[in-house]
């Protein structure tokens, strides 16, 4: 396609030089690999504290760290994790990927774009500060519940500030997705043709502009009920503590399908390839992902069966969290059929497809059981609900950013990474972060509580055995890093289609793929 | 679709999502409202009346009893002495009863204090009646002072069936103590001394 190559006449297409080039970028690949840096960077912070939170379990007894820090420790990893490391992480590879997947030259909005990557830092700089501040980071939890972080030290405003920095970020990372995939498809790529990826991130792209606002005005309550005497959440004045925790979880529910559903996208690219078999039931996929982000509206209640819920809430909540289970398996069995009498080849990113499909099976499986009411109620704040979330959080969402990293970056670097030591990551994750999640399902059904950094002695061996996972899970990733510097030093040249079996716009492309792609838009037949 | 018109709808696109958002954070406003009339008209989550009812007009059911039992609770352990005279009662529904509860300034200094009154199971709260309550109004008590203070209610006979124990739980805030305890660097590492 002769559109597609770079005209190397045009002098103004190259990119500037120095760090202006990253600071004033407006390109969307500058911006995505921005995104992906800043997330990976992310990555090893949220992992390190990680880290600290297994060192400290490793053995009962108050071994490391003291209590309080051990509280800032589980509070900063999720806000790290979910806001620093996995959204981001998505975003780049929105922003890298979309305008190449859909045919359009850059995003709608590039000048939003930059804005948006760059209150990241700002944000970040906010929340990771309070580790230094009198009264330490906040410790009450990511949920923010009050009235615990209300006691919060000198923290509480910059934490609450950081998250309206984040929030308004992802907002507008958001409607620059959903006004790119709305408005700047080639000619001939209608909304059904689109790759996978590009719907889920569409769909994504609707629940962050539902849902981030909401959490917005959930924090900016917890502000004035600090500061200026309003009483939406304090018992004495008329509030009700349980409402936050309704108003947060409103926002909370979409916001783990803001997690999963671009995951959802990029096994859904990724599988096809390597089965050499189109994506079995597309359009099924495409309502299914549709299906759950209504869903995700109406669940809320389930992380709250505990507060003193009357029966019928109970029921309801209980009935609809249960049918969410129903278009995920539609998914899961589309992914199955595509593999069906496929031929299969399994290069890194497959198999990190492959054990997205089935840890993120287990983790949904253990969702099942937590939202029966009845059972809940035993297995509310354990580490079994650590256990699940961790299984489709990590085994499923991190795995999958694994797999998209290992798919696409021959055509970001233009070289091939080094699949041995690929494979070496793959086989060291998959095996260790079994190691270190499943045993906590039985500490929970044990009855072990999640945040509590020290436990009585029956779940010693568990522990250790699950810290034991999670060092040599945290190891494996420094993998992970050096495959990517090698890969982006030098290496193998990539072909332009790099996997045999790879369809669509961007493996159409030259690897590395130019600065500017796509200025006239391909046809698509 | 030329460059021109995919720039004038991306801004449409874009403008038409940021009044999505400026209605969601509205939303999430408006949930404070339409969280309290939901509770007050299904009776979910407790909801409790602050006011006084009027006194029972049904008929009173002598075959029935109910368990009523009293707890109280005095919010971030400021220094009250805050307790029932009776822990539980065995009330027929429909007839009115008077409990009384003992509060006692510990501090050496004039407080206000607010009650706010909480039923379990929540379905019930709407059957607790109280024609006259301590916890409708703030309460003032001079330095050391002791009240007995009454509460005078009433179990509407429409309570479910289901339902023979109500709680009634009372949690006194006290408004002069100012807001949370200063933070104490010290109290949070108290237990690492054990290792």
């Amino acid at each position: 396609m002769s559109s597609t190559t770079h005209d190397a006449h045009h002098d103004h297409h190259a990119p500037p030089k120095g760090i202006t080039r990253w600071l004033f970028t407006t390109n969307h690949k500058d911006l995505g690999i921005l995104y992906m840096v800043f997330a990976l960077i992310m990555f090893f912070v949220g992992g390190a504290m990680a880290m600290i939170i297994r060192v400290e379990l490793f053995q009962p007894g108050l071994t490391l760290v003291d209590p309080h820090f051990f509280n800032q420790m589980t509070t900063m990893h999720a806000l790290v994790m979910i806001f620093g490391a996995l959204m981001p992480a998505f975003t780049g590879l929105a922003n890298w990927l979309i305008p190449v997947q859909i045919g359009a030259p850059d995003m709608a909005l590039p000048r939003i774009n930059n804005w948006a990557f760059w209150l990241l830092p700002a944000g970040f700089t906010l929340l990771l500060l309070t580790l230094f501040l009198p009264g330490g980071a906040p410790a009450g939890g990511w949920t923010m519940y009050p009235p615990l972080i209300l006691q919060l030290g000198d923290a509480f405003p910059f934490l609450i500030f950081a998250v309206h920095i984040l929030g308004i970020s992802s907002i507008m990372g958001s409607i620059n997705i959903a006004a790119t995939i709305l408005n700047m498809r080639a000619p001939g790529m209608t909304l059904m043709k689109m790759p996978l990826f590009v719907w889920a991130w569409l769909i994504t792209a609707f629940l962050i502009v539902a849902v981030m606002p909401v959490l917005a005005g959930a924090v900016t309550m917890l502000l004035t009920d600090q500061y200026f005497g309003t009483s939406f959440f304090n018992a004495a004045g008329g509030g009700d503590p349980v409402m936050f925790q309704h108003i947060f979880w409103f926002f909370g529910h979409p916001e783990v399908y803001i997690l999963i559903l671009p995951a959802f996208g990029i096994v859904s690219a990724i599988i096809p390839t390597f089965a050499r078999k189109p994506l079995f039931g597309y359009s099924s996929m495409v309502y299914a992902t549709a299906s759950i982000a209504f869903l995700s509206f109406i669940v809320w209640g389930h992380h709250m069966f505990s507060v003193g819920m009357p029966l019928a809430g109970q029921l309801f909540f209980m009935y609809a969290t249960m049918l969410v289970a129903v278009p995920t398996g539609v998914k899961i069995f589309n992914w199955m059929a595509t593999m069906w009498q496929g031929s299969m080849t399994f290069e890194t990113p497959m198999l990190f497809a492959i054990a997205f499909v089935i840890l993120f099976t287990i983790g949904g499986l253990s969702g099942v059981m937590l939202a029966l009411a009845p059972v809940d109620l035993q297995y509310h704040d354990t580490y079994f609900v650590v256990a699940h979330f961790h299984y489709v959080l990590v085994s499923g969402a991190i795995f999958s950013v694994f797999a998209a990293v290992y798919f696409w970056l021959p055509k970001w670097t233009g070289n091939m990474y080094d699949e041995r030591l690929g494979k070496w990551h793959f086989w060291l994750s998959t095996i260790s972060v079994n190691v270190l999640f499943f045993p906590q399902h039985f500490l929970g059904l044990a009855g072990m509580p999640r945040r509590i950094p020290d436990y009585a002695l029956q779940f010693a061996e568990f522990n250790m055995i699950s810290s034991i996972g999670g060092f040599v899970f945290g190891l494996s990733q420094l993998i992970f890093l050096w495959v990517i510097i090698k890969c982006v030093r030098g290496g193998e040249k990539a072909s332009d289609q790099v996997w045999e079996g790879a369809k669509g716009l961007e493996w159409t492309l030259p690897s590395p793929a130019p600065y500017h792609t796509f200025e006239r838009p391909p046809v698509v037949k | 679709m030329s460059q021109q018109g995919a720039n004038n709808g991306s801004s449409r696109t874009a403008v038409k999502l940021l009044l999505v958002v400026v209605g969601m954070f509205g939303f999430g406003f408006a949930l404070v409202p339409m969280y309290q009339v939901f509770c007050e008209v299904t009776g979910f989550n407790g909801f409790v009346s602050t006011e006084a009812a009027t006194a029972p007009l049904e008929e009173i059911d002598t075959d029935r009893r109910v368990t009523v039992e009293f707890v109280s609770t005095v919010n971030q352990s400021h220094p009250w002495r805050f307790q029932a005279q009776e822990r539980r009662m065995e009330v027929q529904p429909g007839r009115l009863y008077t409990a009384y509860f003992e509060i006692e300034n510990l501090r050496g200094e004039q407080s206000v204090t607010q009650i706010i009154p909480s039923v379990a199971p929540g379905t019930a709260g709407r059957h607790f009646q109280k024609t006259e309550c301590f916890c409708f109004t703030e309460q003032t008590f001079a330095a050391g002072e002791m009240q007995r203070m009454p509460v005078t209610f009433y179990i509407d006979p429409a309570l479910s069936d289901r339902t023979s124990t109500v709680t009634l739980s009372y949690t006194l805030f006290d408004l002069t103590a100012g807001d949370a305890p200063e933070f104490d660097e010290d109290a949070t590492s108290l237990h690492v001394g054990a290792r």
